[in-house]
């Protein structure tokens, strides 16, 4: 009995609480850095594209929603499209765990509401940033040992130069 | 100066169902206030006219009968029950003049009377579906309301004792020196609680019970005839609270207000507890429920009239 009355009071002092309920298209919530919302591909330092279809993302993503084709110039690999459906896609960040190169990359923005379900599809034009987005400093091909034109094998940073494995010289 | 019959009726039906219908609004609003949210706040201004888009929906809605139902008796159900409600609204005082049955001798009788007739609703709608849920919803519906019945009248009679008349005015104006409440406070606390039993609301829900039942008695229902069963638990709500403003908080008595909004502010306090009851309390199981009736509730309304009873014969002169 004691105990009814007493819940009946603390529910009638949730009168004088603050709402939880952000009311949203007039107040914005405010999203973290790395809030897990549209999915977009970055650039490296000099403007390209940092992808280089590598397919680990395609492989990690549990529903399938990612699909791209390798190709290949200059030594260096990026994706001939790159696909993502987002009607699918369940935004839960393993394809940004995966890429070994930072390019894909989720950001805090989850306002991509379309009337056609097919508009859902974003191909590579619609899916690539001109910035670095959050790593500002890496490009993967000034650190791998990948070589392509106007940077041999062993140039990269911290990188040394390949051993002769034939000579006996120390 | 009384005014007339016609006017009377009119203003109460208008006043009547524009409350219901905004009670919907009311109580989300304050569901939501007691939850740390906001409720429907989108259409008009804090969201008021979202009873009437609910209504054009409701309005709106395929008319669906299902093919294995009693038809005629499945269009009767919701009915009844408005009409119940209604009826007895007919001879709550709002004020010393304004009630359409005037002064009825037998006002209290005629409630539990239409009250009672409102099972049938209940029982009808859950035994018309021809489903196992709206069965098992009207009941629990039925054993509830009769045995919630019993003692909803049984508590009332310390306020007929005491007044010395079944009439709802004459009780109003018995309580010009001190509301029934302090007198009556054990018969208040019972029929209370027998008045939410009585019109089904949390946390004596059973007879819906969403979480076993899907939705009870009305689980087959939609479009309007859904939406009599919710305007006239609304009215229920409103008619509980009228009645209980009426025998124990005063009716229309009051200060320095004018008599009409002394009832309006009691019976919407009364309705507002309805709702912090349901934002606060759990559903009892179905065999408590009818224990608290039986073996708690029952017996102290009989020691209720008991004690009123001695209280009088000592008072009584000679």
């Amino acid at each position: 009995m004691f105990g009814i009355l007493r819940t009946l009071w603390l529910t009638f002092l949730h009168m004088g609480h603050r709402r939880v309920t952000v009311g949203y298209p007039e107040t914005r919530p405010a999203l973290p850095p790395r809030y897990r919302g549209r999915i977009i591909l970055s650039r490296d330092p000099d403007g390209l594209e940092r992808c280089v279809a590598c397919n680990l993302c395609a492989v990690a993503c549990p529903v399938d929603c990612i699909s791209l084709q390798k190709a290949e110039q200059d030594g260096r690999w990026y994706p001939e499209y790159f696909r993502i459906n987002f009607s699918r896609c369940i935004f839960c960040g393993f394809c940004e765990e995966a890429c070994p190169t930072y390019a894909i990359q989720l950001t805090p923005d989850f306002e991509m509401s379309e009337y056609v379900r097919p508009n859902l599809v974003y191909e590579k034009e619609d899916l690539l940033i001109s910035g670095t987005g959050k790593y500002p400093d890496y490009s993967f091909y000034r650190v791998s040992g990948v070589e392509i034109p106007g940077k041999d094998k062993g140039e990269a940073e911290r990188e040394q130069p390949p051993v002769d494995v034939r000579s006996l010289l120390p | 100066m009384t005014p007339p019959p016609l006017v009377v009726i009119a203003a109460t039906l208008v006043v009547l169902l524009g409350l219901a219908t905004m009670l919907t609004w009311v109580e989300r609003r304050l569901l939501g206030l007691w939850q740390d949210r906001y409720g429907p706040n989108r259409v008009g201004p804090g969201g008021l006219f979202q009873a009437v888009a609910d209504g054009i929906k409701i309005l709106f809605k395929q008319d669906w009968i299902p093919p294995f139902a009693d038809r005629p008796v499945f269009v009767l159900a919701p009915a009844i029950g408005m009409m119940t409600v209604l009826l007895a609204f007919g001879v709550i005082p709002v004020t010393a003049l304004w009630s359409i049955a005037g002064d009825l001798n037998v006002g209290l009788l005629f409630v539990f009377a239409t009250m009672g007739l409102g099972v049938y609703s209940v029982v009808l709608a859950g035994w018309a579906s021809n489903s196992k849920y709206a069965l098992l919803g009207g009941m629990r519906a039925a054993a509830q309301m009769i045995s919630y019945e019993v003692f909803m009248g049984l508590s009332t009679l310390g306020v007929v004792m005491t007044t010395g008349s079944f009439s709802l005015r004459d009780i109003v104006q018995a309580q010009a020196g001190l509301w029934f409440v302090i007198p009556q406070c054990l018969g208040f606390v019972v029929f209370l609680m027998a008045g939410i039993a009585e019109t089904h609301r949390l946390p004596f829900d059973l007879p819906e019970g969403e979480n076993e039942l899907g939705a009870g008695f009305h689980t087959e229902y939609s479009g309007m005839k859904f939406g009599m069963f919710f305007l006239s638990e609304y009215a229920g709500i409103v008619l509980v609270s009228a009645l209980v403003t009426t025998l124990y908080l005063g009716g229309w008595q009051g200060p320095v207000l004018p008599p009409a909004l002394w009832f309006a502010a009691k019976t919407g306090a009364l309705v507002c507890l309805f709702i912090l009851l349901r934002a606060a309390l759990p559903r009892p199981r179905y065999d408590q429920l009818m224990a608290l009736g039986w073996k708690i509730l029952l017996p102290l309304s009989l020691l209720n009239i008991v004690a009123t009873g001695a209280v009088l014969l000592l008072r009584a002169p000679g």
